[in-house]
Formats: C-alpha cells, structure tokens, sequence
C-alpha cells in the first residue's frame, strides 16, 4: 500500500475546495459583489469630488478589499465541522497542518486572488491611475494573503461557537490593521510618486511571518474545536 | 516603477515554493515508518471527564488482529466518547492509547495512517459525487485508481449513486457510501460509531458480513451499537455503564 505524501495530499484537498467552491457560486460570488459594490458607492456619495476621491481611494479599497474577505472565512472549516469531513481530513494520516496549509490557500485563490483580479476595475472607479496597479495588486496579494492565515487562526479557534463570525472579526481585525496601514501606505506613495517599496517590504514581511507560523497555530486551534 | 518592487512578487513566490517543498519532505520523511509489528490496540484506564460527569471511569481493553469488539451500553454511557479516545481526536484526562505498543500520541501520523474512523454522521459532501467523497476520503490515505472506489461502492450497494451529489442520496445511501469509504480504505483498524444507522435489514446484514470479512483478513473492528449484535469470529463484547 503506496502513502500519498504531504504535497500530493495538499493539492488533492486545494482541489477539492475549488470543486467545492465552484459548485457553490453564490458564496465565492458574494466577496467579489460586496467589494465591487462599496467601492462603487464611495464615489456616487462623494458627489465625484476627484481630487478627494484620488485621496481617500487606497484606503477605501484596501478597507472594502479586508471586508470583503472576512466574509467569507467564517466558513473555512464551519462547514467541514458541521458535516463532520473535518474529523475525516483530521485523521487522514497527514496532520492538521497540511489540511490547514490546503484550505487556507485555496480560500485564498478564491477570495484573495479573486479581489486582486477585480481590483483594477474598482481602482478606475476610485480615480487610482494606472501607474498604481502594478503596487496595488502587489500589495493586495500580499495583504490577502497574510490576511487568510491570520484568518485561518481565527476560523479555527471560532469554530465550535455560536455566532463565530462575530468573534472571529473582533479576534482578525486587529491583528489585520498593520496590512491596512502598509497597504494603502504603498499605493498611497505610489500615486505620490514616491518610494512605494518600504511598505511593501513590510507587507511581504508580514505575509511571510504570517505563512510560516499561522498554519501551526492554527492547526492547534482546530484540534482544540474537535476535542 | 522601481525595479526592486517589480522583483518583490517573483522572488517570494520562489523562495516560498521552494521552503514549502522541503518542509512537506521533511513531514514526508518523518511519517514513513515501518509496521512490520503486528497489529494491537492497548487502551489503559482511560478517563474522560465532560464537565462535572465523569463519562468514562477507567475502561480498558486489548484488540488484536482478527477480532471485533462490540462497545455496547446506554445512552450516555461514553460509547462514541470512547471511539473518539481510540482515534486520538479526544485527549483522555488520565490512561493512555497504545498502537503495536507505541503510545498513540507519540506517533500520531502513523496511528491515523493505520485506521479509519467512521462517525455516527455520515461525513460526506453534498455537493460532491459519491464517488468524488470516496477519492478524496481514501486518495488522502493511499494511492487509489476509480475501478477500485467503485467495486467498494457496488460491494455496499451503492454502485448506482456513484455520480450522484451526496446532497440527493438518502440517509441509508449516504451511510452505504460511509461504508464504502470505510472498505477501500485499506486501514487494518476500524472505528465505526453506530454504522447500522438508517439502514434497512439489508444493509445491517451487510454491515455484519464486512466486520467479519474484515476481521478474517486480519482486520481489527471496535463497533459502538446500541442493540444487540452478532458477529461470527472471536466478537467480544464491553459493557459501559
């Protein structure tokens, strides 16, 4: 009997979250429609002031863009919780660690890289000029990234309680606010025609921080939830 | 456009492939152990408290190859409680799980590779096929082809759902495809927690024939059920209170 090693478990399991994803549209539709559409409401309520839009625009998308994400990671491991497959990939020989590394980077080919994919359009609505896109879908990835993980331990440890989504902004959004302020402060510089490589050092930093500790604790978080 | 921040993207993305790729060899390299040594299941004076209520006071017990243990008692009495010690996902207050004389706990990896847990919930996706279920719940333990995953669907009775979402399957398919899981996995140590559950006559029967199939190829079996069984073979029984 042949092991399946820990790379070919975690693309079997990236794979079926995107089947899993893909099947159900609504819910990877819905980060994507909420972003487009606060974004969209800055200008019509700033009455297309430009000079002020071009201001306040980072900050609005990177804000929209951290919203729009923690919608849908409540449901990282709920739903796996809840119809007991969690239990299954638990005991699938492979360690919670890879499980956590698999959903975490599929949710975010799902929401993270989807927002980044749209961000150019929600940037031309917020007067962001085109010499800025290069910086701001860098620092987007980056931010979304380190945002899944620093996410994934929340989900993990909010799993098991009643109106988790609720504690599980108050747990993420705090620990997010450094990828915010680097976030914006890059495309901020950018369209300044700054230096907008400070911030994003920072951000890659961060997501690097983030990549390599938060699967173990949030590994230990979801073992916590299943006792 | 500075140069540096261009770079940025592409070198993380290598640097992070490559550090994921040696850290998976390593988890690889340290999960590849021999079972050479006859399988054996050793719980000791296991007890679990839940809250105030002391669930489980003291069990022990032994598995060895080739037999099946029927875990009886009442509502209540720790049944699941128990499995759930057996298959690591609960930490017992005080006692210990040992798996061919190794505590479990020690080697996780190894243990989990050995068995397979089958809850009293079906576990399956709805939105998946039976067959997409069982390619993923046993193509994570093993390297399996689809012919395999079928013939263990048509041995519970279910070859006929094998393209059919789980969401639209009865409750008895849905535990048949559990069953299904459970056979093609391979693993010498089965925990099934109440598998006769929505089942018709059938399908109990079935259930019997493959614990002591399974226990006739070597297999070990620990079955929670709340009525009375009959497994042929060296079946014995543990009562909790």
């Amino acid at each position: 009997m042949s092991r399946v090693g820990a790379f070919a478990a975690l693309r079997l399991v990236v794979v079926r979250e995107l089947k899993l994803a893909f099947r159900r549209p609504d819910q990877l539709l819905q980060p994507l429609v909420f972003f487009l559409m606060v974004t969209t409401l800055f200008p019509l309520g700033l009455n297309l002031r430009l000079s002020l839009l071009r201001e306040i625009g980072p900050g609005v998308l990177w804000v929209a863009a951290l919203l729009a994400s923690m919608l849908s990671l409540d449901a990282l491991f709920r739903n796996d919780a809840e119809d007991g497959t969690l239990e299954q990939l638990a005991l699938s020989g492979h360690g919670l660690t890879v499980i956590v590394v698999a959903k975490t980077l599929a949710h975010w080919l799902v929401s993270g890289a989807a927002l980044v994919l749209v961000s150019p359009l929600v940037a031309t609505a917020l007067a962001i000029p085109v010499e800025a896109f290069p910086v701001m879908a860098a620092s987007l990835t980056l931010g979304s990234l380190a945002l899944s993980w620093l996410g994934a331990i929340g989900a993990g440890l909010t799993v098991g309680a009643k109106r988790g989504n609720v504690l599980l902004s108050l747990i993420v959004l705090p620990l997010a606010m450094p990828l915010l302020i680097f976030g914006a402060a890059a495309i901020d510089r950018v369209i300044g025609g700054g230096d907008a490589s400070g911030p994003l050092y920072l951000l890659a930093a961060l997501c690097t921080f983030a990549t390599t500790l938060a699967p173990f604790a949030a590994a230990a978080a979801l073992r916590i939830t299943l006792e | 456009m500075n140069k540096p921040v261009l770079r940025i993207p592409g070198a993380f993305i290598a640097v992070s492939w490559k550090t994921l790729n040696w850290w998976f060899q390593l988890i690889d390299f340290a999960t590849i152990v021999a079972m050479e040594t006859p399988a054996e299941l050793e719980v000791e004076k296991v007890h679990v408290w839940r809250g105030d209520r002391h669930v489980l006071k003291g069990v022990s017990l032994t598995l060895r190859a080739g037999e099946s243990l029927h875990v009886a008692g009442p509502n209540g009495a720790g049944k699941s409680t128990l499995l759930r010690v057996i298959a690591g996902l609960l930490r017992p207050e005080q006692g210990s799980v040992r798996w061919v004389g190794r505590s479990i706990r020690d080697t996780p990896l190894e243990f989990q590779a050995a068995l397979v847990y089958a809850s009293h919930e079906p576990a399956l996706k709805g939105d998946l096929t039976a067959l997409e279920n069982l390619a993923i719940g046993v193509g994570l333990r093993r390297e399996v082809g689809v012919p395999e995953l079928r013939a263990a669907l048509e041995r519970t009775g279910v070859a006929a759902c094998a393209e059919l979402p789980a969401r639209v399957l009865s409750a008895g398919q849905r535990r048949r495809v559990a069953l299904a899981r459970v056979l093609a996995s391979s693993a010498p140590l089965w925990l099934l927690d109440e598998p006769f559950t929505n089942l018709d006559a059938a399908g109990v029967r079935l259930v019997t024939e493959l614990i002591e199939s399974h226990a006739g190829q070597g297999g070990l079996t620990a079955v929670v059920a709340h009525h009375d069984l009959k497994i042929g073979g060296s079946a014995r029984r543990l009562d909790l209170h």
